[in-house]
């Protein structure tokens, strides 16, 4: 039977890290799908700190987590404002158009 | 059992906090007539929090649990951020009201962004970095659109969203790891457990997460290779903002670099100096060169802006109390001369519309000499020109560099900001010597050419007094290394 270790958990949490940057940087659609991105970065990081949490047997890590879910809410809230504001600029929000300022 | 003692040390962020929530409740109710009185008392509530600072001040105290730390680097890096800070309400008072975007969410906003700042000064521990950093750039990110109504400020306030996003997650992961690996994430229990870990240095996952947290930082600082942001934010975010931009998050995200650093991971030196000084080398050669095709004058102050950090990381690459010391009297400088910059850059104003281009100064030194005459200080003083504070700034930084044997950081500085001078000097030289352009309208507030007038003044006479910032420097800068 294969045992679930601390190590399965990281494994996860990296390749979910992993998928977020190259969510932001390969996608050139749409900027919803960038604040997706986050977010599975955002977890990926929780996913770490409550794995660590259960194998140091330490709460810090728990308590962490909880922070960092409320910061993303607002992280959300203020992307998706800064979205809405844009749209009503510019008519689109695919990533390719965003391109008035060189960069 | 927690008593009203503990809490003490701080105050000035506690004073902060509850002034922001009451003008933002003034605002509500009053509406955006209340503009100039909530921008008055945002300055006024700085200043306050400034003598609650030096008041309650005294050594090394923490707080929360040990989760806040004050001491004098802390009260060194505050008081310049209060600078900062109040500059750029007073520099957006008048701006905000000709470009009707007179809002009275800009003071509070600037004032949450402060306190985000102040905690990550104060930030002992990586849950309070974390939280600091984010209240300051959720703040930034709305500050940058904050022209709604404007294409390029909104999508100079997505593009910071997007980028800042990335970096924060890049931080966090970081921390995540350095968590799991150190099991704590106190500064002080890693600085001591690093201490205790002797000759078989730290494990893989700790260095990786330090990576991660140095990439992080680095974003927020915008060093090379984590710029991009930087000269899109600052062309497309209304000018007021850009200059708080250019001082008061950087100077936090320094403080916050430096502390990181030089404490918990003071130990690991030799893991993260290679690091730093490839960083530093990277923005100095990219803000001297990519600066000189530039036509905007936001875009060539961002990417002066980019050389600056590199300059500043030079001092923290030595590691040495003498760098700190540097790192804190550059600082003060790069934000006398970035805020006098961007009061001249609010004077570019023509038929009642901003003018960005550098071929729009042309001269300047016939139509307004006086405005030509502060702004050529400056730019000398930028380009490390003696006898003006520019050139103590780099002084004090390259003698650090010297002293702990990075020979080659310091000959690649100088020879950056040879290149350098070459754009700061043809400002001057397109003010006084090129066919003039249409005059500027006269529209500068009182206040802002007070300002303007009063760093130029600092910029000029600093080598008369120059041991007030050095002398407090240097304590701020012994105290963080023997803590």
């Amino acid at each position: 039977m294969l045992e679930i270790g601390l190590s399965h958990y990281l494994a996860v949490a990296a390749i979910l890290f992993t998928l977020g940057i190259f969510g932001i940087f390969l996608n050139r659609k749409n900027v919803i799908i960038i604040l997706m991105s986050v977010e599975l970065i955002l977890l990926a990081v929780n996913i770490n700190l409550v794995a660590f949490s259960v194998h140091l047997q330490d709460l810090t890590g728990q308590i962490f987590a909880m922070l960092v879910l409320t910061v993303a809410a607002a992280e959300a809230a203020i992307g998706l404002a800064i979205i809405v504001v844009y749209f009503r600029n510019r008519g689109t929000i695919a990533v390719e158009d965003i391109n008035l300022m060189k960069g | 059992m927690l008593t009203l003692n503990q809490l003490m040390p701080a105050l000035p962020e506690i004073v902060l906090a509850c002034t922001c929530m009451a003008l933002l409740m003034l605002g509500v109710f009053r509406g955006d007539s209340s503009t100039r009185p909530v921008s008055w008392i945002a300055v006024l509530a700085l200043v306050v929090v400034g003598i609650v600072l030096t008041s309650v001040q005294s050594g090394r105290m923490t707080a929360f649990g040990g989760q806040f730390i004050v001491d004098d680097f802390a009260h060194f890096m505050k008081w310049l951020i209060i600078i900062g800070s109040s500059f750029a309400i007073i520099m957006s008072i008048n701006f905000n009201e000709q470009e009707s975007i007179a809002r009275f969410e800009y003071p509070v906003l600037i004032l949450f962004a402060t306190l985000g700042m102040f905690m990550m000064v104060s930030a002992n521990d990586l849950i309070s970095l974390y939280v600091g950093l984010e209240l300051q750039s959720l703040s930034l990110y709305v500050v940058a659109a904050f022209r709604r109504d404007s294409l390029r400020s909104s999508e100079a306030g997505l593009k910071y969203f997007v980028l800042g996003a990335l970096s924060s997650g890049m931080l966090l992961y970081g921390c995540s790891l350095i968590y799991g690996f150190a099991g704590t994430t106190s500064f002080e229990g890693l600085a001591t457990l690093f201490k205790g870990l002797g000759g078989t240095g730290p494990s893989v996952g700790l260095i990786v997460g330090l990576v991660f947290l140095i990439a992080g930082l680095a974003f927020k600082v915008s060093a090379v290779p984590f710029h991009m942001w930087t000269p899109d934010v600052y062309e497309g975010a209304p000018t007021p903002v850009t200059a708080f931009f250019a001082v008061a998050p950087k100077i936090a995200a320094i403080a916050l670099f430096i502390r990181v650093l030089t404490g918990p991971f003071g130990v690991l030196i030799a893991e993260w100096q290679q690091v730093i000084i490839l960083i530093s080398i990277a923005s100095m050669v990219l803000g001297a060169l990519a600066a000189i095709w530039q036509d905007n004058i936001k875009r060539l102050l961002a990417y002066s802006s980019i050389g600056h950090v590199g300059y500043a990381l030079i001092g923290l690459a030595a590691g040495t109390e003498a760098g700190i010391r540097g790192i804190l009297v550059y600082m003060a400088i790069y934000l006398a001369m970035n805020v006098g910059t961007f009061c001249c850059v609010l004077a570019m104003r023509r038929t009642s519309r901003m003018v960005e281009g550098i071929s729009d100064l042309a001269g300047l030194a016939r139509s307004q000499p006086m405005l030509a005459l502060a702004l050529a200080i400056l730019m000398f003083s930028m380009a490390g020109i003696p006898p003006l504070a520019g050139f103590f700034g780099k002084l004090y930084i390259f003698l650090a560099a010297i002293e702990s044997g990075l020979y080659t950081l310091a000959i690649i500085g100088v020879l950056a900001s040879v290149i350098g001078a070459y754009y700061y000097l043809r400002i001057i030289k397109i003010m006084y010597f090129d066919e003039p352009a249409e005059a500027f309208d006269r529209t500068l507030s009182g206040e802002t050419k007070t300002i303007l007038v009063g760093t130029t003044l600092f910029v000029t006479f600093f080598i008369i007094r120059p041991d007030i910032v050095v002398g407090s420097a240097e304590t701020a800068a012994r105290m963080l290394l023997a803590g």
